[in-house]
């Protein structure tokens, strides 16, 4: 019987338009859909694979406000087996794998997985932090994952290649794509999800290490220089002496 | 005090990104009025060591124990924690590379530090505080993150600050430290590593298709084009799906992100999605036969036109360009 925890988080939609309101000191979240972080979802349909048959089950687990539980109810729908919530708002990646390390710690699971990062801070944190706080081995970005027994063998991504390792149990991963395909909850999902548990947990003391103070969005580019089609000499010019990029 | 630079090598080598980090760390250190300590592990040649005083190392603290041959990064997190603590270091600074991503969060853990990931520039330290600026919702934004902590831990995004050179060498310090045996339970069982070509996150100039292409069998002009530039090769979402091209070449929100000083997009319509692993390119060059494209909203260069005429002309404008150079 495999345990699997899958931290999952609640983020934008990603066609979301961002934009700022205090001063460009709050993510404005007026008329933002928020859903399943992608790479979560990687993370949950990899480990729905690995205890299909009856052979384990899945936990998700998401620190957040009583808000982001449209989005533990589509985990479940997926197919986890039952959710944790930790009731506080994620103050930073530090915050979170503090709060799924204080739950995890006395729960024996083999295997921790996280998405590679989160598409609102893509900060690729919590999954080699909590590796840390619980003192087991962490791989950060997999691009693969396969168990046997007691021990996994992933594959992690490296510039121009691949690691290949393999790890006993429990670790923690970080999933990108190639690890599953995305899943489509199907109606008895939906259905059953309504029923299956989720606790509430409340969050224990954690230091703050950082706050984000302020956002910016990217200056605009100027308008695009337009190259005639019959000319395409003249791009390479202007990019070898005016853009001076080669 | 100190500011502590961890070097990453690629089998015994240092890219580019490293001495961007290690000239980044310098700039921290004079910032602070403190020294650079940089930590090496793994077997580089003490040349080698011995010029990263040109970016601004003064001292190199050089780790060739055996069972840290090759990266784990439980145990380098272990010695890297343990050189900060020796030489009281109160940021470390790693490259925000794949390995990186892997080491900085257990750093921070570790020394109960701040972590900032994929910082695009050097902290603001007025008024007492320490303020660094990252990107954030995959690019569409970034975000100032104030570290409170008494020690902390910045990745530098690569291709994101100029490498600087100062006269000077470093001196060469062998380090060591125990390491528990518990630090070592992930066993690298094979590394596959393209040393031929540019690997994408530290490319300065590539080369990008997508569904335009129409097939695989299309992509010689996109490799000869990028080979002919020195330009790594990347693809869009449904490109890698397909399994036209790898899955490491695809960039984006669900991908790689990339922030390289060209980026020319061939046939690719511009998805939020796509633009999100892109948009920070430094010159974007946009080459598709739909002049409604969205991509051309955000582009520095444009062609409207059909790749299959306009790329190989391209490739026939570099070349006499290099001739002529
Ligand atoms: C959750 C989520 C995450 C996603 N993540 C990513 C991601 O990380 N990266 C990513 O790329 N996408 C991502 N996508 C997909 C994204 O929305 C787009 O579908 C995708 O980027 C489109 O790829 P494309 O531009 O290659 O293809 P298309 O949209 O089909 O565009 C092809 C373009 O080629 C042009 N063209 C056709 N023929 C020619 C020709 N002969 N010469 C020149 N131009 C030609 C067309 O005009 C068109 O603009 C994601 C989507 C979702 C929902
Ligand atoms: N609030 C949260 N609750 C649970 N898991 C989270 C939360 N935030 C991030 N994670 C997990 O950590 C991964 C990496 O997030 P990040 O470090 O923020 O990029 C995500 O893909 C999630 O799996």
């Amino acid at each position: 019987m495999m345990k699997i925890l899958v931290c999952i988080s609640n983020v934008p939609d990603t066609t979301t338009k961002i934009t700022f309101t205090n001063e460009n000191t709050q993510f404005n979240t007026a008329g933002v859909q928020f859903v399943l972080n992608p790479y979560d979802e990687i993370a949950l349909s990899r480990a729905i694979e690995l205890t299909e048959n009856g052979n384990g089950t899945v936990t998700v687990i998401n620190v957040g406000e009583i808000s982001t539980e449209p989005t533990i109810r589509k985990a479940l729908a997926i197919g986890a087996t039952d959710a944790v919530r930790i009731n506080a708002a994620p103050h930073d990646a530090y915050y979170v794998a503090q709060q799924i390390a204080a739950y995890a710690k006395d729960q024996s699971f083999d295997l921790i997985l996280t998405g590679r990062e989160s598409i609102d801070y893509n900060g690729a944190k919590v999954a080699a932090m909590l590796g840390e706080l619980l003192d087991i081995p962490s791989v950060s970005i997999i691009k693969k994952l396969d168990v046997d027994g007691n021990a996994a063998t992933v594959e992690r991504e490296i510039e121009g290649g691949k690691e290949v390792i393999t790890i006993p149990f429990p670790f923690v991963a970080g999933t990108a794509e190639g690890v599953a395909e995305w899943k489509i909850p199907n109606m008895r999902g939906i259905m059953s999800a309504r029923t299956k548990p989720l606790a509430v947990v409340e969050p224990v003391e954690v230091k703050t290490l950082s706050d984000v103070v302020k956002f910016e969005t990217p200056t605009p580019r100027g308008t695009v220089k337009l190259v005639d089609a019959a000319d395409p000499e003249k791009l390479i010019e202007l990019l070898h002496s005016e853009a001076k990029v080669f | 005090m100190s500011v502590l630079v961890y070097v990453e090598n690629a089998e015994g080598k240092f890219k580019k990104s490293i001495f961007e980090a290690v000239s980044y760390a310098k700039a921290v250190a004079n910032q602070l009025e403190t020294n650079l300590v940089a930590i090496s592990i793994g077997n580089v040649a003490s040349s080698d060591l011995e010029n990263l005083g040109k970016f601004g190392a003064e001292k190199v603290l050089n780790v060739t124990n055996d069972k840290l041959k090759t990266f784990v990064n439980q145990a380098y997190a272990s010695v890297v924690a343990e050189a900060a603590k020796k030489e009281s270091s109160t940021v470390v600074v790693l490259s925000n590379s794949f390995s990186g991503k892997g080491l900085a969060p257990r750093i921070g853990a570790k020394l109960e530090a701040a972590v900032a990931d994929g910082a695009v520039d050097l902290p603001s330290t007025d008024g007492g505080k320490f303020i660094i600026k990252k990107t954030a919702f995959s690019n569409k934004a970034f975000a100032f993150v104030e570290m409170n902590s008494a020690i902390k831990v910045i990745s530098l995004t690569p291709n994101s600050y100029k490498i600087e050179e100062v006269v000077g060498s470093a001196n060469v310090e062998e380090f060591t430290s125990d390491i528990k045996d518990s630090d070592f339970k992930a066993i690298i069982k094979e590394i596959v590593r393209a040393t031929d070509k540019v690997s994408l996150p530290d490319a300065e100039l590539v080369v990008s298709a997508g569904r335009g292409l129409k097939g695989p069998e299309n992509w010689g002009m996109i490799e000869e084009l990028a080979d002919l530039l020195g330009a790594a090769t990347a693809c869009s979402k449904p490109v890698s799906d397909a399994d036209w091209r790898p899955h490491s070449e695809h960039v984006g929100q669900t991908g790689i992100a990339i922030s390289p000083n060209l980026y020319i997009a061939i046939g690719i319509s511009g998805a939020i999605q796509h633009l999100a692993g892109v948009s920070s390119s430094k010159v974007i060059v946009v080459i598709n036969k739909d002049p409604e494209a969205p991509f051309f909203k955000v582009a520095d260069y444009g062609i409207v036109g059909d790749a299959f005429e306009v790329v190989p002309k391209m490739i026939a404008a570099v070349k006499s360009l290099k001739a002529n150079a």
